[in-house]
C-alpha cells in the first residue's frame, strides 16, 4: 500500500518537476481531444437531423397492372420484415385517385370529376410508400424490391438520401484522420516528457535498483505521471467544450428561429454524457500508452 | 554467504576482466578486496549484484545460484545485499530521513516502522541530530555514514562497499572503517573495495588482492600487498 501511495505521490511530483514538457503533452492531448469533441458533436448533431429527415424520405413502390390488392399487401408485409425498414403505408388506387383529386383540382367542384370515380383513371396507381430507419441503406432496399414480382417501378429520392449518408460518412472519415494524427502526436509527445523524466531522475533510479525496487516501484511513479497528463488534458476540453457547446446551442436556437423549424439540436446532457467518458478513456489511454511504452524500453531492473 | 567458482567475464572486444576466479566469503567475515584499477574489482561488485552475467562460471550468495536467479527475483536479492559507494549517491533533493527512509519505501515498510528504523539507523552512525540536513549541508564523512545507514536500514546480510573512503581524508576514513567493523560485529558479513593501503594495513582483516582479473593472494590477517 505503502508503495502504491509512493507511486501516486511521486507521479503528481514529476509533473510538476518536468513542467515545461507537461504542459506541452496537456496541450497537444487538449487539442486532440478538443477537435474530437467539436467532431463527434457535429456527427452526433448531423445524425440527429439526418434520422429526422429520413424519416421523410421514402421509397415509392408501384405495381404492375392486374396486381391485385391482396398481392400487394403481401409484399408489403414482405418489405416491413427488411430490416432497415421503419414502416411501410399502403395508399389504395381509390385512395391514390382521391388525393390527386384534392390536390390538383383543388378549387374544383369535386362532383364533376366524380363521374370517374368508377372508372378511376389512377387505377393502376396503388402504391406503397416506404419509410427507412437508415438513409444509407436505401439502395440496398430498392434492389430488393425492384426484384420482386409484380412491382413496376420503384421511385426514390436518390441524391438526397446518398448526399446526407455520404456527407456523414465524410465527416467521421475527416475526423477519424485528424484524431489518429494527433493521438500519434500526443503518444510521442507524452513519451518523451517520460523519458526525459527518466534521464533527470537517473541517478535516483539507479539507486532504487541497488536498494531492491521492483520494475512496478520504479515505473509507477512515470505512468502515474503520464495518466495524470493524459486526464488533465481530456478533462480541459470537455468542460471548455461543453460550456461552448451549451452557448452555441442557445445562440443558434435564439438568433435563428427559421432554422429550428427543421433542425433541432441534441441537448447538452445527451452528448455529453457519452462524450466525457470516452475522452476520459482517451485521454488516460494515451498517458498510459505513451509513458508504458517509454518505460519498458529504458526501465529494467 | 558468497561462493564464485571459475568465474569469468569477457567484454565485448575480447577484453578479459575476469579470468576464472574462485573465492569463499563466509557468513560474518570482514573481507577487503584490493587491486589496481582495472584488476576486475568493479566487474566483481556488478556481477555480485546481479547487474551483468558472468561469461561462464557460477556465483551464489546464500546458497543461491545467480545465474538460475529469474529477473523477478533480482529486487529481492539486492535487498539483501547493502550497497555503498564511493561517491555517497545520497539523492540530493531529499533530507537525511528521507534519503535513509527512501530505502525502506523501495522495499514497501510500512510507514510506522520507517520512522523508528531510521532513527536508529541515524543513533547507529553517529547523526541523530542530522536528520533534517541536505546532503550538501554535510561533510564527506557524515555523507558516507547517512549512506551507510541508508545500506542497513534493510538490515541485509551482506554489505558491499565500493572505495567507501575514496572521497575522505584520513581520519573520517578511520571513523567509517570502525563504523563498517561495529557493523561486521553485529553479524553482517562486510566486503570491502578499496584502494587504501593505511587502512588496509591497519585493520588486519582477510584481504584478497586481484591483479588482471586474478587473485593473486587471500591472506587470513593480510597487509595491502600491491604496490
Amino acid at each position: 500500500m505503502s508503495s502504491f501511495l509512493y507511486g501516486i505521490k511521486q507521479g503528481i511530483k514529476n509533473v510538476f518537476r518536468n513542467r515545461l514538457f507537461s504542459l506541452a503533452s496537456i496541450g497537444t492531448i487538449t487539442a486532440c481531444l478538443f477537435i474530437f469533441g467539436i467532431f463527434y458533436c457535429m456527427v452526433m448533431n448531423f445524425q440527429h437531423i439526418f434520422s429526422e429527415v429520413e424519416t421523410t424520405v421514402g421509397v415509392t413502390v408501384f405495381f404492375d397492372e392486374g396486381v391485385e390488392e391482396d398481392q400487394i399487401l403481401d409484399i408489403k408485409s414482405q418489405i416491413e420484415k427488411q430490416d432497415e425498414v421503419d414502416n411501410v403505408h399502403y395508399t389504395s388506387a381509390d385512395e391514390a385517385w382521391k388525393e390527386y383529386k384534392e390536390k390538383a383540382f383543388p378549387d374544383t367542384d369535386q362532383n364533376i370529376l366524380t363521374n370517374l370515380d368508377n372508372d378511376n383513371p389512377l387505377a393502376s396507381s396503388a402504391s406503397l410508400e416506404v419509410y427507412l430507419k437508415d438513409a444509407a441503406m436505401q439502395q440496398d432496399l430498392v434492389d430488393y424490391i425492384k426484384g420482386i414480382d409484380g412491382v413496376r417501378s420503384v421511385n426514390a429520392s436518390k441524391s438526397v438520401a446518398d448526399s446526407f449518408a455520404s456527407f456523414g460518412r465524410l465527416l467521421s472519415y475527416v475526423s477519424l484522420a485528424i484524431i489518429v494524427i494527433l493521438v500519434g502526436v500526443a503518444v510521442f509527445l507524452i513519451s518523451n516528457t517520460v523519458m526525459i523524466g527518466i534521464t533527470v531522475r537517473h541517478e535516483e533510479i539507479a539507486i532504487m535498483k541497488y536498494l531492491g525496487a521492483t520494475d512496478f516501484f520504479v515505473r509507477a511513479p512515470f505512468l502515474i505521471e503520464g495518466m495524470l497528463i493524459g486526464l488533465i488534458g481530456s478533462l480541459i476540453p470537455v468542460c471548455v467544450l461543453k460550456v461552448l457547446y451549451e452557448k452555441v446551442v442557445s445562440f443558434m436556437t435564439t438568433e435563428f428561429t427559421s432554422l429550428s423549424r427543421f433542425m433541432t439540436f441534441l441537448p447538452s446532457g445527451e452528448i455529453f454524457r457519452v462524450l466525457i467518458p470516452i475522452s476520459l478513456i482517451i485521454g488516460l489511454g494515451i498517458g498510459f500508452i505513451g509513458s508504458y511504452v517509454t518505460l519498458i524500453k529504458h526501465i529494467r531492473v | 554467504m558468497i561462493a564464485l567458482d571459475q568465474v569469468t567475464k569477457t567484454y565485448p572486444g575480447d577484453v578479459k576482466a575476469l579470468k576464472g576466479i574462485s573465492l569463499r566469503i563466509k557468513k560474518g567475515e570482514f573481507v577487503f578486496v584490493v587491486g589496481q584499477s582495472g584488476s576486475g574489482k568493479t566487474t566483481l561488485f556488478k556481477l555480485l549484484l546481479k547487474e551483468m552475467e558472468p561469461t561462464s562460471g557460477t556465483i551464489y550468495i546464500n546458497n543461491k545460484n545467480l545465474g538460475r536467479l529469474r529477473r523477478r527475483r533480482v529486487p529481492k536479492l539486492r535487498r539483501g545485499i547493502g550497497v555503498v559507494f564511493q561517491d555517497f549517491r545520497l539523492l540530493k533533493d531529499r533530507n537525511v530521513y528521507e534519503n535513509i527512509a527512501f530505502a525502506q519505501q523501495v522495499v514497501g515498510a510500512p510507514n510506522r516502522l520507517i520512522k523508528k528504523n531510521v532513527m536508529a539507523m541515524l543513533k547507529l552512525v553517529g547523526l541523530p541530530d542530522k536528520a533534517k540536513s541536505y546532503p550538501n549541508e554535510l561533510s564527506g564523512g557524515e555523507q558516507q555514514r547517512v549512506a551507510l545507514a541508508r545500506a542497513l536500514v534493510n538490515n541485509p546480510p551482506l554489505l558491499l562497499a565500493d572505495e567507501p573512503t575514496g572521497n575522505l581524508d584520513p581520519k573520517n576514513s578511520w571513523e567509517i572503517m570502525k563504523l563498517l567493523e561495529a557493523i561486521n560485529m553485529r553479524g553482517t558479513t562486510v566486503v570491502v573495495v578499496t584502494h587504501n593501503k593505511e587502512i588496509v594495513e591497519r585493520m588486519q582483516k582477510r584481504v584478497i588482492t586481484m591483479s588482471e582479473g586474478e587473485i593473486i593472494s587471500d591472506e587470513r590477517k593480510g597487509g595491502y600487498i600491491y604496490e
